[in-house]
Formats: C-alpha cells, sequence, structure tokens
C-alpha cells in the first residue's frame, strides 16, 4: 500500500471495540488513526505498542503492525522497535494506570532518551477495566472501591515529570475535540525526538467527576492564547505546574533536541543481516590474540 | 616437576589484579602455552581480597587444580588465602620494603623472593607499575622469555602512547634482572617451554558477545549485573561496527521489552541478565513465548536465591528456566559446556529461536562465563557461520498465508507448528500480537477449540524441532564402562580432567548442552550400572530431570559452597559415589 492513496479508515480493524458506549478512547482512537493518515504513513510501516487496560485493546481495533504487551512496559517494546528499523513509525498507547503507575519508572526514561516515538496516554484518572479503582491521577478526594474516602495523595503530574525529565514535546489534548485531538498527535508524529500526548479520555461508566463536561467547561486551549509560546520553557513551566489551571494543546517544544537515533547514530534496519557471519567477523576473534 | 604451572597474582581490589594477571595469561597464550584462568574476586571472610589465577600447559589445560607453584603476593592476606595451596617448591614473590610476612606458615621449603616492586617501579617511571616489575620477576623464575611478556606490554599499553609501553617494558626488566642478580643460586623447577602455535585467549562471556555478533544479532539491551555485565561490556563499542545497537536499559523489564520490540521489528536481539534478573523477566518471557517472538534471553547463573552470593559459582537456574512463568509455554535452553562452546551455541540459539519462533534460553554458569582458555584460532571459523531465518516471508510469498479478507496468519495452525513471520514494513503482513490466547490471526480468543488449537500448535514445534535438530550429547572416557557419569556446564572440563585421576575405574561421561528440549538418555542410564549426576547445586535439579526422563534413580554429587569443581576432589568424589 502506498502511502499517498491511505486514509484514516484504512488504520481500522473490522473488529468492533468492546469499550463502552460513550468512552473518550473512541475519540482518542479516531484522532490516531487521522493523525497517522495526515502524516502519510501506511499500516504497512506502522507499529502499534500497548500494555494492559481498556487502553492496551487499542492495536485490536487499530489495523497496522501492533503489540498488545504486558502491563506497564509498552515504551521499552516501542523504543526496542523504533531502534531496530528507524523506518518505523511507532506509537505507543496507554493508559494512566500504564503509563504513571507501573510503567512510571521506564516514562522517564523514555522521555530522557529521546527516542523518536509518539506515546499517547487515555488519561481517565481512574481504572476503568478493573472496574473503578483510584489511579495516580486521580484526585485526592475521588472517593472508590479502594480508597472510599479518597486517595488523600496528589496525583501524579504527568506533564511535570516529561519536563523534569527533559521532555522535547509535551502536549495535552482531549479526546472529544477531535479536531484539536488529531492536530496535537499529527504535531507528536512529525516532532522528532519523544512526544508525550496525555490526552484526557473521559470514562463514562466509572468517573462521573472527570467527565466531558468538566474538560470542555475547564480546558484552556493555549492555541487560542496569543501570548503563549510553545518554545518558551519558562512559560511551559508555569502552565504545567499551574494549579488552577489545565491546558490543551503543545504546551512545550524543544525542536532542536537531539533526538536518540542522532545522538547515537542507529539509522540502520536491524533486521537485514547476512546469509553468514558480517564481514569483518573475523577481527573479533584476532582481538583475543 | 610439574606438567603444568599454576600461577596467581593476589591483592587488594583496586590493585589491577586482573588487568595484571591478564597481561600474563596473553603472554603465555601467544607464546604457545594453553592457559586457563580462574578469579577469586570476592572475599570468602572480609572485603577486598581478590585474586587472578592461571593454569598455564603446553597441553590442553580446562579447570583448575588445588595447587599454586608461583604466587605474586601483593599483600600478606594473600598468603593465607593461598596457604592450602602452597606446596614444598612454591615460590613466592613479594615486597619486602611493603610486606612483613611475620607469621608466614607457608611449607618450610618454600621459596621466598623478595623483590623491591615498588622502588623499581619508580625506577621505570612510576609506582603503578609495580605489578608488572612482579610479572619481570615471574619471567626470572620460570626462564620465560620476556620479549613475550613485552608483546602484551604494547597491546596492553598501546593505546596510551609510546612511553607508557616503554616504561613498563623496562619495569618488567628490572623485575627480571633483579631476581636473576639477587637470586642466582635458586633453582627452582618451573621452566615454561614455548611453542609455535598462536592461541586466542578469551572468557564464556567473551565468546558469548563474540557469537551474537557473528550470530546475526544487532540489538542487545541489558540491565548491568554480575556475572553477565561482562557479555554487554564486549558488545558496546563492538556491534555498532556491524550496525547494531546496545541499549542499557533502566531495569531488566525493560531489557526484555526492548529486546522484545526490536525482534518484533524483525531484528535478531538478544538481552543477558543472572538469576534475579531473569526472575523480573518472567512475565514478559511468557508474552514473548506467547507472541512467538524469536528471542535470546541469556542467563550467566551465579549463586543464589535472592541476592545470594553474586560473584560465586552455582548452576542453580536450570528449574527456574525450565519452569519459570505462569501457564505453559514452549522454549528451549541451552548450556554451552566450555568457552568455545559458548560462541557456537550462541550462533545456534539465534537460529533455533528464528526457526521455531521461541524465546530461547541460553545459559552460561558464572565460572563457565569468567575464566579464560586459549583455543587455536580455528575453533571460531567465521565462514563456517550459518545463518536460517526461519519461516520469514516478504510481500511476494504472504498471499500464501492471507485468509479471504487479505489478513496475515502470523499463528497459523501449521502441521510442523511454526507459522509464517511478517515483520512491520511487510507489505499485507498486519497483524497484532498479544499474550492474551488468540487466533491464528493474532487477535484475542476465549473459544475453547481454538486454545486448545493453539497450545497444541505451540508445543508441536519442540516436537518438531526434536524431529528436525541434533539435540546430542557428548561423549568422553570409556565407552563401554558400566559407570555413567553425566553433566551440564562448566563442570565438563574438571570431570574430563578428572578422567586422569580415575585410573583404576572406568568411567562413561556424557556431557549435556541441551537442557531442553534434550538427548533421551534413557538407553544410556538404563543400560549402565551406575549413574552419577554432577552439578553445581543442592538439589541436583538436572539430576531430577533425568530420572523424570528415564524412569531411573540416579546418584548425585552436588556441590555449592559457591566454589569450582576441582578434578582431584572431584574424581574421589565420583570413587567414593561408585564405591557406596
Amino acid at each position: 500500500m502506498s502511502s499517498e492513496n491511505v486514509r484514516f479508515t484504512d488504520f481500522k480493524s473490522d473488529k468492533q471495540p468492546t469499550w463502552c458506549p460513550g468512552c473518550g478512547d473512541f475519540g482518542t482512537m479516531n484522532g490516531m488513526m487521522k493523525a497517522l493518515a495526515e502524516t502519510g504513513n501506511s499500516p504497512d510501516e506502522t507499529f502499534v505498542v500497548a500494555g494492559i487496560g481498556c487502553s492496551g485493546k487499542i492495536g485490536t481495533y487499530m489495523r497496522s503492525y501492533a503489540l498488545h504487551g504486558v502491563h506497564g512496559r509498552a515504551l521499552p517494546v516501542g523504543t526496542g522497535a523504533k531502534l531496530a528499523n528507524p523506518d518505523l513509525e511507532v506509537m505507543v498507547a496507554g493508559g494512566d494506570g500504564d503509563g504513571y503507575s507501573i510503567g512510571v519508572g521506564h516514562f522517564i526514561h523514555a522521555v530522557r532518551r529521546n527516542v523518536d516515538i509518539t506515546y499517547v496516554v487515555m488519561d481517565n484518572r481512574i481504572y476503568g477495566l478493573t472496574k473503578g479503582q483510584a489511579s495516580p491521577t486521580s484526585r485526592p478526594d475521588f472517593e472508590t472501591s479502594t480508597t472510599p474516602e479518597g486517595p488523600k495523595q496528589p496525583p501524579v503530574n504527568p506533564l511535570a515529570l516529561a519536563m523534569s525529565a527533559g521532555g522535547s514535546f509535551i502536549a495535552q489534548s482531549f479526546s472529544s475535540d477531535a479536531m484539536r485531538h488529531t492536530e496535537i498527535v499529527q504535531e507528536a508524529i512529525e516532532h522528532d525526538g519523544f512526544s508525550l500526548v496525555n490526552t484526557f479520555s473521559p470514562c463514562v461508566t466509572f468517573n462521573d467527576v472527570d467527565t466531558y463536561d468538566y474538560f470542555r467547561d475547564s480546558l484552556v486551549d493555549l492555541s487560542e492564547e496569543d501570548d503563549y509560546d510553545r518554545h518558551d520553557y519558562d512559560q511551559a513551566k508555569d502552565a504545567i505546574l499551574d494549579a488552577d489551571k489545565e491546558y490543551m494543546g503543545v504546551l512545550y517544544q524543544d525542536e532542536n533536541s537531539t533526538p536518540y537515533h542522532e545522538a547515537h547514530g542507529v539509522t540502520e534496519n536491524m533486521a537485514e543481516i547476512p546469509d553468514g557471519a558480517p564481514d569483518g567477523a573475523t577481527d573479533l576473534v584476532r582481538e583475543f590474540y | 616437576m610439574h606438567d603444568d604451572l599454576n600461577w596467581a597474582i593476589g591483592g587488594e581490589a583496586g590493585d589491577g589484579i586482573a588487568s595484571t594477571g591478564k597481561i600474563f595469561a596473553q603472554a603465555l597464550s601467544r607464546a604457545g602455552r594453553h592457559v586457563f584462568t580462574s578469579k577469586d574476586f570476592a572475599s570468602r571472610i572480609r572485603g577486598g581480597y581478590t585474586a587472578y589465577k592461571v593454569r598455564t600447559s603446553v597441553d590442553e589445560v580446562q579447570s583448575v587444580v588445588d595447587r599454586l607453584d608461583v604466587l605474586i603476593a601483593l599483600t600478606e592476606r594473600t598468603v593465607d588465602e593461598n596457604i592450602d595451596e602452597l606446596h614444598d617448591e612454591s615460590v613466592i614473590i613479594y615486597d619486602g620494603d611493603r610486606t612483613e610476612f611475620s607469621d608466614f606458615e607457608a611449607p618450610d621449603d618454600t621459596v621466598g623472593l623478595d623483590v623491591p616492586l615498588k622502588s623499581l617501579a619508580e625506577d621505570a617511571g612510576g609506582a603503578i607499575m609495580r605489578n608488572i616489575v612482579a610479572l619481570g620477576a615471574v619471567c626470572a623464575v620460570t626462564e620465560f622469555p620476556i620479549e613475550n611478556l613485552d608483546e602484551s606490554l604494547e597491546k596492553r599499553f598501546g593505546d596510551k602512547g609510546e612511553s607508557i609501553v616503554e616504561n613498563n617494558k623496562e619495569a618488567a626488566r628490572l623485575g627480571f634482572e633483579y631476581v636473576e642478580d639477587e637470586y642466582d643460586d635458586v633453582s627452582t623447577p618451573y621452566e615454561l617451554e614455548t611453542t609455535d602455535s598462536d592461541y586466542v585467549l578469551l572468557n564464556g562471556d567473551e565468546a558469548i558477545g563474540m557469537g551474537a555478533i557473528a550470530g546475526g544479532c544487532r540489538f542487545y539491551s541489558g540491565y548491568p549485573i554480575t556475572p553477565a555485565t561482562d557479555v554487554m561490556e564486549y558488545l558496546t563499542g563492538r556491534i555498532e561496527q556491524f550496525g547494531g545497537h546496545v541499549v542499557q536499559a533502566e531495569d531488566e523489564l525493560a531489557a526484555i521489552n526492548m529486546a522484545l520490540g526490536a525482534a518484533r521489528a524483525g531484528a535478531r536481539a538478544m538481552t543477558a541478565t543472572s538469576g534475579p534478573g531473569i526472575d523480573l523477566m518472567s512475565e514478559t518471557f511468557g508474552l514473548v513465548a506467547t507472541s512467538e517472538t524469536p528471542l535470546v534471553i541469556t542467563n550467566v547463573m551465579r549463586s543464589g536465591p535472592s541476592t545470594g552470593m553474586p560473584t560465586k559459582q552455582e548452576q542453580g537456574d536450570l528449574n527456574m528456566m525450565l519452569y519459570g512463568g505462569h501457564g505453559e509455554v514452549p522454549r528451549f535452553v541451552l548450556a554451552p559446556t566450555s568457552v568455545a562452546e559458548c560462541f557456537h551455541k550462541t550462533v545456534e540459539a539465534f537460529n533455533l529461536a528464528e526457526k521455531y519462533q521461541v524465546p530461547v534460553y541460553l545459559t552460561a554458569d558464572l565460572s563457565l562465563a569468567v575464566t579464560e582458555r586459549t583455543y587455536e584460532p580455528e575453533e571460531f571459523d567465521m565462514d563456517e557461520v550459518e545463518i536460517d531465518r526461519g519461516k520469514l516471508v516478504d510481500e511476494d510469498d504472504i498471499s500464501a498465508w492471507q485468509n479471504e479478507k487479505d489478513q496475515f496468519k502470523p499463528h497459523a495452525a501449521t502441521a510442523d507448528g511454526i507459522s509464517p513471520r511478517a515483520v512491520p514494513g511487510t507489505e499485507g503482513g498486519v497483524h497484532m500480537s498479544t499474550g492474551l490466547e488468540h487466533d491464528e490471526l493474532g487477535r484475542r480468543t476465549e473459544d475453547t477449540e481454538v486454545r486448545v488449537e493453539q497450545v497444541d500448535k505451540r508445543n508441536r514445534k519442540v516436537e518438531t524441532a526434536e524431529e528436525r535438530e541434533d539435540f546430542d550429547y557428548r561423549e568422553f572416557g570409556d565407552g563401554d564402562a558400566d559407570n555413567l557419569v553425566i553433566s551440564w556446564g562448566s563442570n565438563e572440563g574438571t570431570i574430563v580432567e578428572a578422567l586422569g585421576y580415575l585410573d583404576d575405574v572406568d568411567v562413561r561421561v556424557l556431557s549435556v548442552p541441551y537442557i531442553f528440549p534434550r538427548p533421551d538418555l534413557t538407553a544410556d542410564v538404563q543400560s549402565a550400572e551406575n549413574v552419577v549426576v554432577v552439578e553445581a547445586n543442592a538439589t541436583g535439579q538436572f539430576a531430577d530431570v533425568v530420572e523424570h526422563d528415564t524412569l531411573e534413580r540416579v546418584e548425585r554429587i552436588n556441590k555449592y559452597d559457591g566454589v569450582d569443581f576441582k578434578a582431584d576432589e572431584l574424581a574421589d568424589e565420583i570413587k567414593q559415589t561408585l564405591e557406596a
């Protein structure tokens, strides 16, 4: 399939999602598929990795090369795939539990490595598939089956984590704002380096606080703020640490950062190997004289 | 006079013990002598002591013995630590200006050579070269041509400039001359003969790294852990020359997942770790196996459980590799038995992984991984390396593996259990993989028939491999003997040497490098009168496997104190076990 003719529906599989009707993940995934098509990628050259949970099902509903991994480890899989074949468009999807709880260590290291992959986190601030427990992004007073009086601890701020780890592309989107979400993911794909898109993706079944209405009313779209410069580190820092407001858009981008493949000279497709030992292998033996 | 010379340098960690030992070992190897080295790099009593031991002979050597002929003792403790191995003809080289052997309890006739290592080193350009002075002294004691040492010094210090090399050569010469001048009346029985042979000297970890590159490995991710780190250190800086890359991952979970990602993308990928790391990788191991991803996982075993004894020998992870992880998935387990075999089995591991689309555990034990041995360079013939990528499909043959809707079937239930493999970028091969039970398309299912079909399909690969591959053992000793000794891993060399101490007992030895799938030992075991399985663990994990396979009880010799088997000790134990 040549990439000029690709439409976003080519990224759709014939499996019907089992997400709850109204789930934010529908919009998140549609935006990802549109963004992939818009940026000229084809399913044959795209590799989508996800972990466990509702978000983890994405590889089933999208049509591309995909891996549904174990809980919290999607980013290392994406990292290995991208380094092994830099020609692939590698997109990693996960939930807030996958990315910011069990996998938060990998998240920090993926950000600082700056491998050219796009990481979309479907953040619904609750554990949905296990039927409604607190997640690392849940509010301190959010009552759930495992936190009857709320978690009583501050939520993880994924954007701040990314910034502190030297993130070169830090964005936030809202699954219901299809156009903006698609644009933001598209920019993330085009960014040469690690891109975080934290996407608010409401859980209509278990979260009655972080709802569509809540995000629609509260999110401030930075693209409508004339004086916001995404390349201004201090401005981005202030927005990311702003306790009173939540933002949508690209909060920070460093277009001059050095992506991993450039820093380490990893540019070859490692899938292609010779029929026997590589040329020069005998020199390896000579070293032991 | 012995046929072989056992030589050691010991001191405090940080004294440059290992690099000094290596310089001399390489000099011996280049002078056409066989070498077997071992390292004592942690304390049995308290921290700090470290030693590098070299056994050398004109004939092949493949184990350690309990005898020290020449010892460079940089500290008093070095003598204490090795006192049991000293004998009447041992020579101890020490620096009397720095070390007082007041409680010297070595055998009476032990020769102590007081050589002012530090001051001679200073004469040559710096106290740091005192170890090299000592090597010069060893050359004098053993009448080993010092020119061979010069070559090693050039190799070791060449990068640091001509003057450093010259200073070191001078340091060695001063040590040599000092002994010649001051101790001309001392005669020792240790003349080291040289030959025209030119050997290579390497350890198991290095052989695994070299085998990986030769076998087409391009991606390595790992987390540092003793004693597997040498594999990563070897690959770093070398694999890049062949278009590959090493990532030091944040932990073992990341390491195996990165390797999994690279393997999915089509690269031959490997991670290496030791026992605790294998534990951490277990969950992803299941995903690798059930998604049928070819991957090589190297486990350099150390003493466990938990943190155990990180720098000590053990073969305690066999059950973990054979049975570890929840649920049931096929995996192959290869266990090379010599340094050279570490190279060959690594190449084979990559071929098996891709041919059968399984995770392959490649396991060395600590002794195998860190001891160096000499070989003819032809042992590592790169022209003989073959690469078999199995059922890797491309655009042209993909249609044979699509359903009526042009969907690719990565888990097609074939007769041999092996499905086609399409890597991302292959037109028409789009599919997803998952650790969930899946159908031929890779899609989740809980359908009872499909579940059974897929489990059977995966297990069928093992049967296919048993039909197509030669999972054999190697045999030593007397082929007609009623006494059978079975071994795996690094014990092979020691057992072969032990045969020399078993003159009055006929023994047939089987050394098994394939743990799963493995050769059928039933006929061998049933036809023998006595069967003994030798392994470095407490419970006899391989012995259990042999009993399971053959339905015969076997005797066991187990060692789990963290120290290598020694040939003479082992011979005694075998004799006792057979006589019991």
